[in-house]
């Protein structure tokens, strides 16, 4: 076989074992690699029903097709647990150096089962597995974890993937991080921490070898140059954070915990101020020749020393979604979040929802009581300094920063629960996942794709913003093609997520993002990297395949059709100014459209799978499982 | 000990265009080996900071203190291209070489435990192979003096003219 060794490592953390599991040749014709093959591990090895903290949640780790191969933008890996956030598949994705490595030391895939009694950092040598006492790594930030590893093992070659502080105090989501890129979402990092699972580390020294490698590296090559052009330079130029302007112009910026859709200080948080003034270089994930990440570097004022990559989710969150006009501050908060290893969207719309609460007089000054603050402080929208500070204890679950670290979901059910108040109408999450920076109330066939996201509140999984933002459709309203573009869109974004491949390589292999554009290229990728003989139709299957494991998944795990919903506010609470103001998405609406988004997807009223369905995408093992 | 070249050419990163894809790595050793394995590249990637990242490879220094340093005369530099080359016949894998050398060019193949180096990529038609993969244009096969010239040519560009 090429393209996979064929081999699964699973490691049980409990009796400190590990073996080896051999899957032949078809499983890996339908998952592939990335979210979808580590859903899929996560389906075949967890304790149905077990809490995402519990030891029979697995973690599970795949890699890529193209991963140790110049096939650009393909060095990624995906990992699949149940999320604490959402009790619900928790699938991340990262670009990556350690998977690379992972590669090299012949894995395709990584179960890790139980829970180690001492912290621990597993170490793959390639087919040796070392169970290293992690207690001298305690307390590292991320990056200093994995330097720390490199220096006890004494080789720079060694990746390692790691929680930092945050995944140690269970904060719900944290996140995994490797070579200081993110498994971001959905709270990766603290299954880790329920492990005591410090870092994964990995060193590979086999070769990676592919069936035709003239015909992929000329394709690679093809698709390098390409990827200088046109067709990347939103990304390579300023990154996504270009994004903060034109979603303002469109009065959708994420303002005030979502209360505005545009902010007063948007140039002075966009991403040509961020690129004139805090750039320090545009970085790359492994394999990448886009690089679309700018590297900022915070020199003067009380956040001198900040200095991480900032890209527009993360951004969002930071600046103008908690009223801060300071380039600074948001650098610094985002920079508290990387170095602790949590998300960092996740965490500062927890901080938003303190915030609110606090305007609204929910919460008191006396609730933020903490070392810093004895007597507590005032979280006002804008406050810098209360919102770094509120990061810092979500990190240290202090004080308040305990309540906060459990998601907006469970933090405004407890101060409901205790105080009788409302909170929940200002808890922007679905399914427990915090939402990203795109609003529902003007991005009508999103809203669909948010709804019944398999993860929650994600707008990566779903990209079905796409046809509103480009006014293929009416943004504001719904009609019966939305259904159809919703599932679409997510299994067109599904097949980069399975591979994986960065989505922002969508344009250049010909031109054209759409599949007639971009499926060809993929399997002509895919067959000289495997052999295999994959075509257009089978390209495209790996995106419906990608989100039937996962709902399969969800629904084993108790999912019910009324978990697709939006938050409160985008349903009741209209923006008031700028081009999106007035609108909402109507419980007759959302009603709607979930109807005809399952009924593209080929599921029943209620969201179910029907067994034939499940049959014909060749997963008999789950139609006996769930399937209706 | 000296080590200092001014005639011959080298390949060099520009640690401001460079953004550490790894892609010179890859094609090094595909070039070399027909895998894709940056432990066999003779080129390698270095990151120190998240943001200090550059490319190392020979640097064809003038009176090559590796050349000195091998005991067993293994190393030999040509007098007109200052690239070095390495006879497996001879060399023992002592690492004598990897310890004379202050860039850190030469490392060592983990199968036959031999030194290997940077060759420019001398049997390809189209020159060294990283140089024409890297997407960034930070690689280049350059003397110092064309490199020195190159610079003061930016300066007089971008500082002076503000262009």
């Amino acid at each position: 076989m090429y393209g996979y060794s064929g081999r699964i490592l699973h490691i049980d953390l409990s009796n400190r074992k590990n073996w080896i599991e051999e899957k032949p040749e078809s499983w890996y014709k339908m998952y592939i690699g990335g979210v979808t093959m580590a859903s899929r591990l996560c389906w075949e090895n967890i304790e149905v029903g077990c809490d995402a903290l519990a030891p029979g949640n697995p973690i599970c780790i795949a890699n890529g097709i193209f991963t140790g191969t110049p096939v650009p933008v393909g060095g990624k890996y995906g990992i699949a647990s149940k999320s604490p956030l959402t009790g619900m598949i928790g699938d991340s994705l990262s670009g990556s150096w350690f998977a690379i490595a992972l590669k090299r030391a012949r894995w395709d895939g990584v179960v890790i089962h139980g829970a180690s009694e001492k912290w621990v950092n597993v170490f793959i040598d390639d087919d040796r597995v070392e169970f290293r006492d992690a207690a001298k790594l305690l307390g590292l930030g991320t990056f200093e974890t994995e330097e720390a590893i490199r220096e006890q093992l004494g080789d720079d070659q060694v990746r390692s993937a790691t929680i930092g502080p945050a995944g140690e105090r269970l904060v719900r989501f944290a996140s995994v991080t490797n070579d200081g890129r993110q498994a971001g979402r959905t709270g990766n990092g603290a299954v880790w921490g329920s492990k005591k699972l410090k870092a994964l580390s990995v060193r590979g020294t086999t070769g990676v070898s592919v069936a035709d490698p003239q015909t992929l590296l000329k394709l690679s090559y093809d698709i390098t140059q390409s990827a200088q052009g046109p067709y990347t330079s939103k990304y390579r130029i300023l990154g996504t954070v270009t994004n903060m302007l034109n979603m303002n112009k469109i009065g959708l910026l994420p303002t005030r915990n979502y209360q505005e859709g545009t902010f007063e200080h948007a140039e002075e948080v966009s991403g040509e101020r961020l690129s004139e003034r805090y750039k320090a270089k545009m970085l790359a994930c492994a394999q990448c020749p886009i690089a679309c990440e700018p590297y900022s570097v915070v020199k003067d004022g009380p956040y001198a020393g900040a200095m991480t990559g900032i890209d527009y989710e993360c951004l969002q969150a930071a600046s103008s979604n908690l009223g801060i006009g300071d380039l600074r501050a948001a650098i610094k908060i985002i920079d508290v979040c990387d170095e602790s290893g949590m998300d960092a969207m996740s965490g500062p719309v927890s901080i938003s929802f303190a915030m609110e609460s606090f305007e609204r007089g929910v919460l008191t000054k006396e609730d933020f009581k903490c070392q810093k603050y004895p007597e507590g402080f005032e979280p006002n929208f804008g406050n810098a300094e209360a919102a770094v500070t509120l990061a810092e204890m979500i990190r240290d679950r202090e004080g308040i920063g305990d309540l906060l670290a459990e998601g907006t979901k469970r933090a405004s059910a407890r101060i409901d629960a205790e105080r009788r108040t409302e909170t929940y109408k200002w808890a922007m999450n679905i399914k427990g996942l915090e939402c990203p920076g795109y609003d529902a109330r003007g991005l009508k066939t999103f809203s669909v794709g948010l709804a019944a996201g398999v993860r929650g509140g994600c707008h990566n999984r779903s990209a079905a913003y796409d046809p509103d933002i480009q006014g293929e459709v009416d943004r504001f309203s719904v009609d019966e093609t939305r259904g159809r573009l919703a599932s679409e869109n997510e299994e067109y974004a599904a097949v980069y997520d399975t591979l994986p491949m960065c989505k922002f390589i969508r344009r250049c292999f010909t031109g054209k993002a759409d599949r007639s554009g971009a499926w060809p290229t993929i399997a002509q990728l895919i067959n000289a990297t495997t052999g295999w003989e994959f075509g257009y139709d089978d390209v495209d299957l790996i995106g419906t395949r990608a989100h039937t494991i996962k709902k399969a998944f969800n629904i084993r795990e108790g999912w019910k059709r009324e978990d697709d919903d939006l938050p409160w506010r985008w349903k009741h609470d209209p923006l008031t100014k700028g081009p999106s103001a007035g609108h909402v998405v109507s419980d007759e609406e959302l009603e709607y459209l979930k109807k005809i988004y399952y009924e593209a997807k080929g599921w029943t009223n209620e969201g179910l799978i029907p067994r034939e369905k499940l049959v014909s995408l060749g997963m008999e093992d789950v139609a006996e499982q769930i399937g209706v | 000990m000296v080590t200092s070249t001014s005639k011959y050419k080298y390949i060099t990163c520009d640690p401001e265009k460079c953004v550490g894809c790894q892609l010179c790595e890859y094609i090094c050793s595909y070039t070399k080996t027909g895998e894709f394995n940056t432990y066999r590249s003779r080129i390698r990637t270095i990151r120190a900071e998240e943001i200090l990242i550059t490319a190392v490879a020979c640097r064809t220094c003038e009176e090559a203190p590796c050349v000195i340093a091998c005991t067993r005369d293994a190393l030999t530099q040509d007098p007109v291209t200052g690239i070095i080359s390495i006879d497996a016949n001879r060399c023992d894998g002592c690492t004598w070489c990897i310890e004379a050398c202050d860039f850190g060019a030469i490392s060592i193949n983990p199968e036959t435990k031999l030194a290997e180096i940077c060759d420019q990529c001398e049997d390809q038609e189209d020159g060294p192979q990283c140089v024409k993969w890297c997407p960034k244009e930070a690689l280049e096969l350059t003397t110092p003096d064309q490199r020195a010239q190159r610079s003061r040519h930016k300066l007089v560009k971008e500082e002076v003219l503000g262009s």
